[in-house]
């Protein structure tokens, strides 16, 4: 037996692995969209100095033939019956044998596609837009490889066919926006950052972990079809574990409620970066995970409330944070956080939520991605400054930056044709339709939803009014300026997404297009009128954004250059709703404590202890207790204890 | 049944060479190497030295890949059954001669000034005028490389042995050459006889424990051999309590060798103390033999009295991984780091070890190969990372995190190699340690231990704070003028100077190199390994 497992060569792993049957070229082809991007960072990072004249092109490249590559596959599937959409293939046995079977793979279907075309299209605009943005940067030809494993990893994560294997791409996405994060590690608060965004994710790995290992001891598998499979009958019980461990997963990752404090640090990172990772692709892992998991979640209702609950509470926090920031990153970043927000509370709704919580996801990405490369913009033109006081009446100075963020504004407030119309009215429609009968859920989530349209046309408006409108409020030193068409082109193709996608997603059929890949859902009535509810959203949007031009955009308007003292609500809302106070208090003090009082304990009470003991053992003989000087004799102090304790034990379970 | 008896009953023991050759040509190796050391003129011992032991523990490896390949079919054991002849011996010794003879490549290793790691004179005082004279007389040590292969034969009778009293035997034969080793690091003198001394006092009270153990289960069960024992224990005599402290008793023996809480006190120390290579050296071989011991004594008395010990094993191995955890988080010194994350492994090891089925040992056993590598890889560019001070001579290793500093800029391969190794102590997924990690904890979920493998997940969480540490200092802050500069006020160069990789005779790259191919390796594709450590669990649980 050993000796054929050692003459078996490891080539003939690969040789043996199955190749899945049915799966086309063109979803082979996926392997080379996670590969271009991968073999291009390593390129990049090996060669050095030598590719800093070319490296950005390569950098550029390769998302751009993995976009192709996407498309291709997508149109490869979109020719195959809607039974045979969803192909699994392996490309070689990672882990085989006894109960670990793990096989490396790939799933190709609707869902996966979406999120390919989705990254790379994105990803590809702002390669672009990077191009010149960081072009005065010694380090850019770094910068690309980052963003180019960032694009690998993600890709992984989302064509992942295991958890497992997902795992892996979500240590690299996790990793790469690490690196992006500190990439000006020279200066200490972005060094500071990447840590916060580094313990978040190391909370939402520890779900990841606990949900997979749940799995593997009760299903025997991490694969999604095998798990899923197994979900129709699993105890309730463990199916809730493993749901919840994967939302705590997904919480870590995409900034919600309670673990979202490091999505408005993450801000250090350069802008591009900003718009990639944490707009519209890596926060967004967590909705893909649980919408991915759509059969688990649908067989544990009680999970489900969970995740409804913690989309509600993130979606009004971020809300509500965002309205006080005068940062225009960190407000973005606060806007990320309430519409992810939006996404999970539809994800959290089943699979006729989830549809549009991908829609959403997707025209989010368009238009969010959009405003974060205009803030950069902005940014370009104003010498960095972030500071939105110090703004205003920028329309004159930056027409293409104005228009393609006015798109993206009336996309995000969701005026009907913009493509959030299309995807957040939605999800406020479907938020009111009543699950399991439970109506009083229907009015909590629904109502929740309502208002934060209304607070989101508030913020945005606020945000947009300040910046472009009103009064200039910048010094003599700045001289804005429109920036380089490499930067504006990626926004104007960011705006026009932003003004068109959701009707083309909407009469191309996008949702039942996706429905194939899901569960089965039934379509429920909501508690009030679809056009009631469409009314009350537009009306409450209008007021917000009304609001929000009588303060800071109209003429009359004064937006005074220094933060006024305000009430407390307001003062919450600027310190994030003290999320670093409670955090401190109920984590890192803790953890200190606990780490303080392990070390007092290996040194401190132990040697206490041995004083009493070298007295006794002075008593039994002088000899003995003199060779015991120094810490040697609390050392072996420890190990008598240890002696005792776990001979107590065994003769405690003895008797 | 009296001792005299069992003499009795075994008139002539059969010394079967053939399966004891892994072990004879080590320890027969080393006594050559005493000979040499006495009989060769002082110039030409290293010559002689190194060839002669990397010779003894290859030769060793290999006829243990041949007895793997084709195991011998008799399970009595050789010498009367005092030695296990098994695959998983086998395969036990081939992963101790693998990491010590990547451990002798480091330990060989001088730099390209002809330095080596360890004190001229030994019997030198440090400081001393007599230790500059032969230090200036450019004196070497070559008794390292004899010690070096008694330790490592003794690491391979451990895992082979049958019978408590030969355990005992090959106890005392790896610790005492260890011991020595310890304190002969050529820089920080006093540190290192410091941990020589504590690491001897300490591992004389764990031997004592040992050896009371099995006097008392020899008075409890009349049987030395481990089969025995395992049977007289499933005759009746496992309801006996001073069987079970006995074996409580031996188990601290191990538990002590492999660093677990609350036996774990020396390792920091000695860890930190001991010469670089011979911490690489120590850290791999030591834990791979005395869980080793640990698996077949656990494993063969098990169907009769896992019940009773699993709660033992549950408080240590959470115990460990706590400790190791908590207190790795604020340390400041690489080596002590290195230390207390060995001190984490045991625990996570551990959680394999206590789920007492075919899958914790399978992961058990692919873990201790694969983080025994990694370890001497990682000690392997410790020992590169040397001070330099502003004038620009070369000093000791630079151990404290701050001379880490921008690391990756200085020496990028050492950094970058460094970087893997951490990567896979935290478990990240294409690295060994992930797979390991995977395997362990997934055994402890299935055999009901959810608590320990939730702690376990917790604690590898956690401890991934302490690796991304060492990662972040060497590659996010630039020491002139980096975070740490501007935390501390400016002070740009650390005290004692920056690391820096120095040049060598190139033998650690190679060891180093061959430890980062195999933890990715093992990482990416670790199906026909683990297929492997299955197959040996299954034949050892059969």
């Amino acid at each position: 037996m050993i000796n054929q497992t050692i003459a078996t060569p490891p080539g003939a792993v690969w040789l043996a692995a199955e190749t899945g049957g049915t799966a086309s070229s063109a979803a082979w082809g996926c392997w080379l969209v996670i590969a271009l991007p991968l073999v291009s960072a390593a390129l990049l990072l090996l060669a050095g100095r030598r590719a800093d004249k070319w490296g950005h092109l390569l950098g550029v490249a390769a998302p751009a033939v993995a976009f192709c590559l996407g498309v291709w596959a997508f149109f490869d599937l979109l020719g195959r019956p809607a039974a045979e959409r969803v192909q699994d293939f392996e490309l070689f046995q990672w882990i085989p044998g006894g109960v670990f079977d793990l096989g490396f793979g790939l799933r190709v279907d609707q869902l996966s596609l979406t999120f390919v075309l989705l990254v790379t299209f994105v990803g590809t605009l702002i390669h672009i837009y990077s191009v010149a943005y960081m072009a005065h940067d010694p380090a850019r030809r770094r910068f690309f490889a980052y963003l180019n494993l960032f694009v690998a990893a993600m890709l992984l994560l989302v064509l992942a066919d295991s958890y497992l294997v997902l795992f892996v791409g979500w240590e690299g996405v996790g990793l790469a926006s690490y690196l992006l994060i500190g990439f000006w590690n020279q200066r200490l608060d972005y060094a500071v950052a990447a840590k916060k965004a580094f313990v978040a994710n190391r909370v939402g790995d520890f779900g990841m972990l606990v949900a997979m290992m749940v799995m593997f001891t009760q299903f025997h598998s991490v694969k999604f079809d095998e798990v899923f499979s197994f979900a129709s009958w699993a105890s309730p019980t463990t199916l809730t574990v493993i749901a919840l461990a994967l939302l705590l997963a997904a919480c870590g990752k995409s900034a919600q409620f309670p673990l979202q404090s490091w999505l408005g640090d993450a801000m250090a990172g350069p802008t591009p970066v900003s718009a990639l990772i944490h707009a519209a692709t890596m926060v967004t892992a967590g909705v893909y995970l649980v919408v991915r998991s759509g059969p688990i979640f649908e067989a544990a209702p009680h999970a489900r409330l969970v995740v409804l609950i913690v989309g509600a509470i993130t979606l009004l926090y971020g809300a509500i944070v965002g309205c006080a920031k005068d940062d225009m990153k960190k407000a973005l970043a606060a806007s990320t956080m309430s519409q992810i927000g939006y996404m999970m509370l539809a994800a959290g709704l089943g699979p006729v939520g989830a549809v549009f919580a991908i829609m959403h996801l997707v025209t989010h990405g368009f238009f969010k991605a959009g405003m974060f490369l205009g803030a950069g913009s902005v940014m370009h033109a104003m010498r960095d400054q972030v500071d939105m006081r110090r703004f205003g009446h920028l329309d004159k100075f930056m027409k293409i930056t104005w228009l393609t963020f006015m798109m993206g504004w009336l996309a995000i407030l969701g005026v009907p044709p913009f493509a959030g119309f299309f995807s957040k009215d939605k999800i406020i429609e479907q938020a009111f339709v009543a699950p399991d009968g439970q109506v009083w859920q229907a009015w909590v989530f629904g109502s929740v939803a309502l208002l934060g349209a209304g607070l989101t046309a508030f913020y945005m408006s606020r945000l947009f009014f300040m910046v472009f409108h009103g009064k200039a409020r910048w010094s003599d030193e700045q001289h804005p300026h429109e920036s380089p068409a490499l930067m504006t082109v990626p926004m104007i193709v960011l705006a026009l997404g932003s003004v068109f996608l959701g009707l083309i997603l909407t009469l191309a059929g996008f949702d039942d297009f996706l429905a194939g890949a899901l569960a089965e859902g039934h379509h429920g009535e909501p508690v009030l009128n679809a056009y009631l509810i469409m009314g009350a959203t537009f009306a409450l949007v209008v007021a917000g954004a009304w609001i929000a031009w009588r303060r800071f955009g109209a003429a009359s308007a004064t937006v005074p250059v220094l933060p006024p003292a305000v009430d407390g609500l307001i003062r919450a809302a600027r310190a994030d709703l003290y999320q670093d106070t409670v955090n401190h208090a109920l984590l890192v003090r803790p953890g200190q404590a606990l780490v303080r009082g392990a070390v007092r304990a290996d040194t401190g009470v132990v040697d206490g202890a041995v004083r009493g003991l070298a007295w006794l053992l002075q008593s039994v003989g002088a000899v003995l207790a003199r060779l015991q000087n120094g810490f040697v004799r609390s050392y072996a102090a420890t190990m008598l204890a240890g002696v005792i304790l776990l001979t107590a034990i065994v003769l405690a379970v003895w008797i | 049944m009296s001792a005299g008896t069992v003499l009795a009953a075994t008139p002539v023991i059969q010394i079967e060479w053939g399966s004891l050759l892994p072990v004879a040509v080590v320890l027969g190796g080393a006594v050559i190497s005493v000979l040499v050391e006495a009989f060769t003129p002082p110039r030409a011992r290293r010559a002689v030295q190194v060839p002669l032991a990397f010779a003894a523990v290859a030769v060793a490896g290999l006829a243990a890949l041949d007895m793997a390949m084709a195991p011998v079919e008799s399970s009595d054991g050789a010498a009367g059954g005092a030695v296990t002849v098994d695959p998983m011996t086998m395969y036990l010794q081939l992963a101790i001669a693998v990491s010590a003879l990547l451990g002798l490549l480091v330990i060989a290793d001088r730099t390209v000034q002809g330095e080596d790691a360890f004190a001229p004179q030994a019997s030198a005082a440090p400081g001393s005028e007599y230790e500059e004279q032969t230090r200036k007389a450019g004196l070497t040590q070559t008794d390292v490389f004899p010690l070096v292969l008694f330790a490592t034969g003794g690491m391979m009778l451990l895992i082979a042995a049958g019978d408590l009293i030969t355990l005992f035997v090959a106890l005392e034969v790896l610790s005492l050459p260890l011991y020595l080793l310890a304190g002969m690091a050529r820089h920080r003198r006093l540190l290192s006889q410091e941990a020589s001394l504590k690491y001897f006092l300490l591992g004389a009270l764990a031997s004592a424990f040992f050896l009371f153990g099995a006097a008392w289960v020899y008075g409890a069960t009349g049987a030395l051999k481990l089969v025995e024992i395992g049977a007289a224990i499933a005759d009746g005599a496992g309801l006996d309590p001073v069987l079970l402290v006995g074996v409580v008793l031996i188990l601290v023996g191990l538990l002590f060798k492999v660093g677990a809480a609350p036996f774990h006190s020396w390792t920091p120390d000695v860890y930190q103390g001991a010469p670089t290579p011979i911490t690489g050296f120590m850290a791999a071989c030591t834990k791979i033999a005395a869980f080793g011991a640990l698996l077949r004594l656990l494993y063969t008395l098990a169907p009769s009295l896992n019940w009773d010990l699993t709660p033992v094993l549950w408080t240590v191995s959470i115990l460990t991984m706590l400790v190791g955890t908590v207190i790795g988080l604020v340390q400041r010194d690489v080596k002590r780091l290195m230390a207390y994350s060995a001190i984490a492994h045991t625990g996570f090891i551990l959680t394999g070890v206590a789920s007492f089925t075919q899958d914790g040992l399978s992961g058990a056993l692919f873990y201790l190969f694969t983080y025994g590598i990694a370890t001497v890889g990682a000690f392997g560019v410790i020992a590169l990372v040397r001070e330099v001070d502003p004038e620009g001579h070369m000093r000791g290793e630079a151990t404290g995190l701050d001379q880490w500093r921008g690391l990756g800029r200085r020496s990028p391969l050492a950094a970058g190699a460094f970087t893997v190794f951490l990567l896979s102590f935290a478990g990240i997924p294409l690295t060994a340690g992930f797979v390991a990690k995977f395997a362990v904890f997934g055994a402890a979920f299935g055999a009901g231990g959810v608590a320990l493998g939730v702690v376990g997940l917790a604690c590898s969480a956690a401890a991934a704070f302490f690796y991304a540490r060492v990662i972040v200092a060497m590659f996010f802050e630039d020491a002139s003028f980096g975070l740490g500069a501007l935390l501390e006020g400016g002070a740009a160069v650390p005290k004692g100077g920056l690391g820096i990789a120095v040049r060598t005779l190139g033998l650690t790259q190679i060891a180093v190199a061959v430890a980062l191919v195999f933890t990715l390796m093992f990482g990416v594709l670790p199906g026909w390994f683990l297929g492997f450590t299955d197959e040996l669990s299954f034949l050892l649980l059969s």
